[in-house]
C-alpha cells in the first residue's frame, strides 16, 4: 500500500462519497482477510490411505470469503453511515414513544407476573400435554435456574463489584449438600434446601476471608481456581462423591409429603386427578419461579437497606468507604455469603430436579456462563438480568427447533454446535453496542424529591 | 526542636488529639521524622508546608491509612485525659480505654474504618473520593452506615420493613438534608454526585465526613481548585463546623487567603520535620517559615539567615 495522497480540496456535496476512497479501502480489506484466510481456510487437510498428509485446496471458499468483506467493507462505507443514522434516530424515536410507559411500570410488573404464573397452562395449551413437556422444562424451568443464578451472582458482581469466576462452586456445594444429606441421612427435599443455603453461605465465608483482601484481577484468579478446586475435590473424594459417575437417586421433592407418581399415596390419587407427569414439571416451575422471586426480593429489599448501600458505595470508592467507618471486609463478607446463599439454594433445586448429579455439570464454563449473564444484562440491574437470561439460555435452547436449517446448510448441519460460536458474537456485539449491558441505568435507593435515573457512564463498575 | 515546643500557644488549650515523635519511613526515605504537634479542641488547626513537606503522610498516619513506623498518636474523648491514662493505656495491648469522664483512642493502634466509627476522626481527600454513581443524598446516607446498620437489625428488620428503622431512616434523611440546606445542595439531592460541579463535590465530600458524626474532622487541601468565591464560602462552612457543631478541624492547605483568615493555630512542616507552630499572625512573621516555606527575596533570606544564626 502507498501512504494515502494528502486529502485534495475536492468541492463535492456531503452526500456525494468518496467512491475511490471507499473502493481502496475495501480492497485494503479484501487483500487483509486474504492474508488472514489463507493459512487457515485455502486448504484442508487430510490423511490418505498411506497415511500421508493430503492438502486439498478450497479456492472457493477463500474467494467467497475475501468478496464478502470486500463488499460489506465497501457497502457499509457507502450506506453505512446513512444506516447508522437511520438506527439511532429510530432507536430515539422508539425511545420517545415508549417513554410515557415509564408511569405504567408497577401494571407491567403485574402483567410479567401474571404471564410467569400463567405459562405452564399456555404451554399446555397450545402445545398440548405431550408438547408443552419441552416448553417447561427445557425453556421455563432451565432459564429460570439461570436467571435465579444471574441475580445471585448480581449481589456480588454487579452491587459489590467484587468479580468472581468461581460462583458455581457455590452452586455445586447446594447440590452435593443436597445429594448427600438426602441419599445418606434421607433427609427431605424441604430439609436440605435450607441446609444448602447455609453449608453454601458457610462456604462463601469460609472462600473470603483469605480472598477478600485481594482486588480486581487477583480475587477473580483466587475464585476461579476455588471453583477449580470445588469440582477436583468433587472428582476425586471417590467415597463421598462417588467421584466422576456422580451421585444417583436422588429423592424427588414432595407436594407437603405427597409425591409425584402413580401411587395410591401419589399427589393426582390424593386430589383425584388423573397421573400425568406433567404434575411434577408444573410444581418443579412455580418451586423455581418462588425460589428465584425471593431472590429478586431479597435483592431488591437489601438494596435499600443500609448493607445494600454500603456494597453499592464499596464498588464505587473502597478507600472512601474506609474513610466513613464502613468496615470493607464484614461488608464484602456477606455479600458473597449471601450470593453463595442463592447459588446453594439453586443447586439444592438442581440436584432435586434432576435426581442426579455429577462434576460436570459444575464446570468452569458455567461460572462463565452465569457471569456473562450478569455482564450482558448490566451489572446490578434486576430487570437486565432476567432479560439476558432469557436471550441467553432461551436462546441456546432454541438453537435446537432450529432443524429446518438442515436443508439450507445439508445434513451434516447441526445448529447447537455454533452454541459458543454465537455466545461469542452476541459477547463483542454487546461489548461494541452496550458495554455497560442491557440496562446499565442505576435506580437510586433513596430519593428527596423526585426519581432520576443515573446514567451507566456515572456508575463505576468495581475492581474488587 | 525544643525552640519549637517552646512556642506552644496557650496550652491551657485542651488537646483532642496529641501526635508524639511521630516517624514514617518508606524504604530509606524518611517521609516524616520526630513529628511532634497538637490540636486543640474546638479550634482549627492548619497543617503548611512546601510539596513533598509530609502532610499527606501525617494525615495518613493519623487517619490509619499508614501504619507509623513508630510514633504516638492519642485521640481524646470527653473532658481532658490524665497523662497517667494515656502511659497507662500505650502500656497495655489494647487500642482505646474508657476513663470515667471520657476515653483514650491511640490511632496508630487501630484499623481506618474504626479510626473513623469509634474515635470518631472524619477525613477528606486531596483529590475527591466520592461515590460518584449514588446520588447526593445517598453520599450522605452511606456516611451514617454504622449506626443504621444497626437499627436496621443488620438488615433483619430492614428486611421486614420493622417500623423503628423506618424512623431511623427518616432521621438519616433529615440529618442529610440538613447537611444539604447548610453547603446549598438541597435541589441536587437526587443528582448523581459525579454530575456536580467541582467546588459542590468538595463541599458535598466535607458534609459527607460531617454526617459520619465527628469529633475531629481532617480536610485534606478543602480548597484546592476553588476560586475565590467558593474559597470564601468554604471558610464560612468550615468556621460553622467549628463553633456551630463544635467539631475541632485538622486541615491541610496551600491557600493562604484560607488558612490565616480561619485557623487558630498553624502547624508548619518541613521535609518532615516541624519547623514553627503557633498563631497565623506569629506564623506570618516567622522568618523560618518566610525563608523555607513562602520563599524570598534576596536581600531578605539574608536577613532570614541572620536572624536564624542569632
Amino acid at each position: 500500500m502507498q501512504t494515502p495522497a494528502p486529502p485534495e480540496p475536492i468541492e463535492i456535496s456531503e452526500t456525494t462519497t468518496d467512491w475511490l476512497g471507499a473502493l481502496r479501502d475495501a480492497g485494503f480489506l479484501a487483500l487483509f482477510t486474504l492474508g488472514l484466510s489463507f493459512p487457515i481456510l485455502a486448504f484442508r487437510t487430510r490423511q490418505d490411505l498411506t497415511q500421508g498428509l493430503v492438502l486439498d485446496p478450497r479456492w472457493e471458499l477463500v474467494a467467497t470469503v475475501v468478496s464478502i468483506a470486500f463488499f460489506a467493507r465497501l457497502g457499509w462505507l457507502i450506506f453505512g453511515g446513512q444506516l447508522s443514522q437511520a438506527t439511532s434516530s429510530a432507536f430515539s424515536a422508539a425511545a420517545k414513544t415508549l417513554s410515557p410507559l415509564k408511569a405504567h411500570v408497577t401494571t407491567f410488573r403485574y402483567i410479567g407476573l401474571t404471564w410467569l404464573i400463567a405459562y405452564p397452562f399456555l404451554a399446555v395449551l397450545i402445545a398440548g400435554p405431550g408438547g408443552a413437556l419441552k416448553w417447561i422444562d427445557n425453556f421455563g424451568i432451565q432459564i429460570l435456574i439461570y436467571i435465579m443464578l444471574g441475580w445471585g451472582l448480581n449481589i456480588v458482581v454487579g452491587l459489590a463489584g467484587l468479580l468472581d469466576l468461581g460462583y458455581v462452586a457455590f452452586y455445586a456445594v447446594g447440590a452435593y449438600s443436597t445429594a448427600l444429606l438426602s441419599t445418606h441421612l434421607g433427609f427431605s427435599f424441604w430439609m436440605c434446601l435450607p441446609l444448602a443455603g447455609i453449608f453454601a453461605a458457610f462456604w462463601g465465608i469460609l472462600l473470603g476471608f483469605p480472598v477478600l483482601r485481594l482486588r480486581g484481577d487477583y480475587l477473580a484468579i483466587v475464585t476461579l481456581a476455588f471453583g477449580e478446586i470445588i469440582r477436583l475435590v468433587l472428582i476425586n473424594w471417590v467415597e463421598l462423591t462417588n467421584g466422576a459417575a456422580g451421585i444417583s437417586g436422588i429423592p424427588r421433592p414432595t407436594f407437603f409429603g405427597l409425591p409425584f407418581n402413580a401411587s395410591d399415596e401419589g399427589f393426582a390419587a390424593f386430589f383425584g386427578l388423573e397421573f400425568t407427569p406433567l404434575h411434577r414439571l408444573f410444581f418443579l416451575f412455580y418451586l423455581i419461579l418462588a425460589l428465584a422471586l425471593l431472590t429478586n426480593w431479597v435483592t431488591i429489599r437489601l438494596r435499600r437497606l443500609p448493607i445494600g448501600r454500603a456494597w453499592e458505595a464499596l464498588r464505587e470508592d473502597e478507600i472512601a468507604c474506609r474513610s466513613l467507618g464502613i468496615d470493607t471486609v464484614k461488608t464484602k463478607l456477606t455479600a458473597f455469603s449471601i450470593g453463595a446463599m442463592f447459588g446453594g439454594f439453586a443447586g439444592a433445586f438442581f440436584a432435586a430436579r434432576l435426581g442426579f448429579i455429577s462434576p460436570k455439570s459444575f464446570e468452569f464454563m458455567e461460572s462463565a456462563v452465569i457471569l456473562s449473564i450478569v455482564v450482558l444484562g448490566g451489572m446490578g440491574s434486576q430487570v437486565g438480568v432476567a432479560i439476558a437470561a432469557v436471550a441467553m439460555i432461551g436462546g441456546t435452547e432454541l438453537l435446537r427447533e432450529l432443524g429446518f436449517l438442515k436443508q439450507v446448510f445439508g445434513d451434516s448441519f447441526d445448529p447447537t454446535q455454533y452454541r459458543m460460536l454465537l455466545f461469542g458474537m452476541a459477547m463483542v456485539a454487546m461489548m461494541v453496542l452496550r458495554p455497560r449491558g442491557l440496562i446499565s441505568n442505576r435506580e437510586p435507593t433513596v430519593i428527596l424529591h423526585e426519581k432520576r435515573a443515573i446514567g451507566g457512564d456515572m456508575v463505576k463498575e468495581g475492581h474488587g | 526542636m525544643a525552640q519549637a515546643d517552646a512556642q506552644m500557644p496557650d496550652t491551657a488549650l485542651e488537646p483532642i488529639l496529641r501526635v508524639e515523635h511521630l516517624t514514617m519511613r518508606f524504604g530509606g526515605l524518611v517521609a516524616v521524622n520526630e513529628l511532634s504537634f497538637e490540636v486543640a479542641r474546638g479550634q482549627i488547626t492548619a497543617l503548611i508546608g512546601p510539596n513533598g513537606a509530609g502532610k499527606t503522610t501525617v494525615f495518613n498516619c493519623i487517619t490509619g491509612f499508614y501504619k507509623p513506623t513508630s510514633g504516638r498518636i492519642a485521640m481524646f474523648a470527653g473532658t481532658p485525659q490524665t497523662d497517667a491514662a494515656i502511659d497507662a493505656l500505650t502500656n497495655s495491648p489494647n487500642t482505646h480505654a474508657h476513663t470515667a469522664n471520657g476515653g483514650v483512642y491511640l490511632l496508630e493502634r487501630m484499623a481506618d474504618s474504626e479510626i473513623s466509627s469509634k474515635a470518631k476522626v472524619a477525613r477528606t481527600f486531596q483529590n475527591i473520593r466520592l461515590f460518584t454513581g449514588m446520588t447526593v443524598l445517598e453520599n450522605l446516607i452511606v456516611a451514617q452506615h454504622n449506626w443504621l446498620n444497626l437499627a436496621s437489625g443488620y438488615s433483619v428488620l430492614g428486611l421486614v420493613g420493622a417500623p423503628s428503622f423506618r424512623k431511623a431512616e427518616r432521621q438519616a434523611i433529615d440529618l442529610a438534608v440538613a447537611w444539604l440546606d447548610r453547603i446549598g445542595l438541597t435541589d441536587r439531592a437526587d443528582d448523581p454526585a459525579g454530575a456536580l460541579p467541582y467546588g459542590d463535590q468538595r463541599r458535598l465530600e466535607i458534609a459527607r465526613a460531617m454526617c459520619t458524626g465527628p469529633e475531629l474532622l481532617c480536610l485534606d487541601e478543602p480548597a484546592a481548585g476553588l476560586n475565590p468565591r467558593e474559597s470564601s464560602e468554604l471558610n464560612k462552612l468550615l468556621m460553622s463546623i467549628r463553633d456551630g457543631n463544635g467539631t475541632s478541624l485538622l486541615l491541610i492547605e496551600h491557600d493562604m487567603s484560607v488558612v490565616m483568615e480561619i485557623s487558630d493555630h498553624i502547624v508548619v512542616l518541613e521535609y518532615g520535620t516541624k519547623i514553627s507552630d503557633g498563631t497565623p499572625d506569629f506564623i506570618k512573621n516567622d522568618p523560618k517559615v518566610i525563608a523555607a516555606y513562602l520563599g524570598v527575596e534576596d536581600e531578605e533570606f539574608d536577613d532570614a539567615e541572620a536572624e536564624l544564626e542569632k
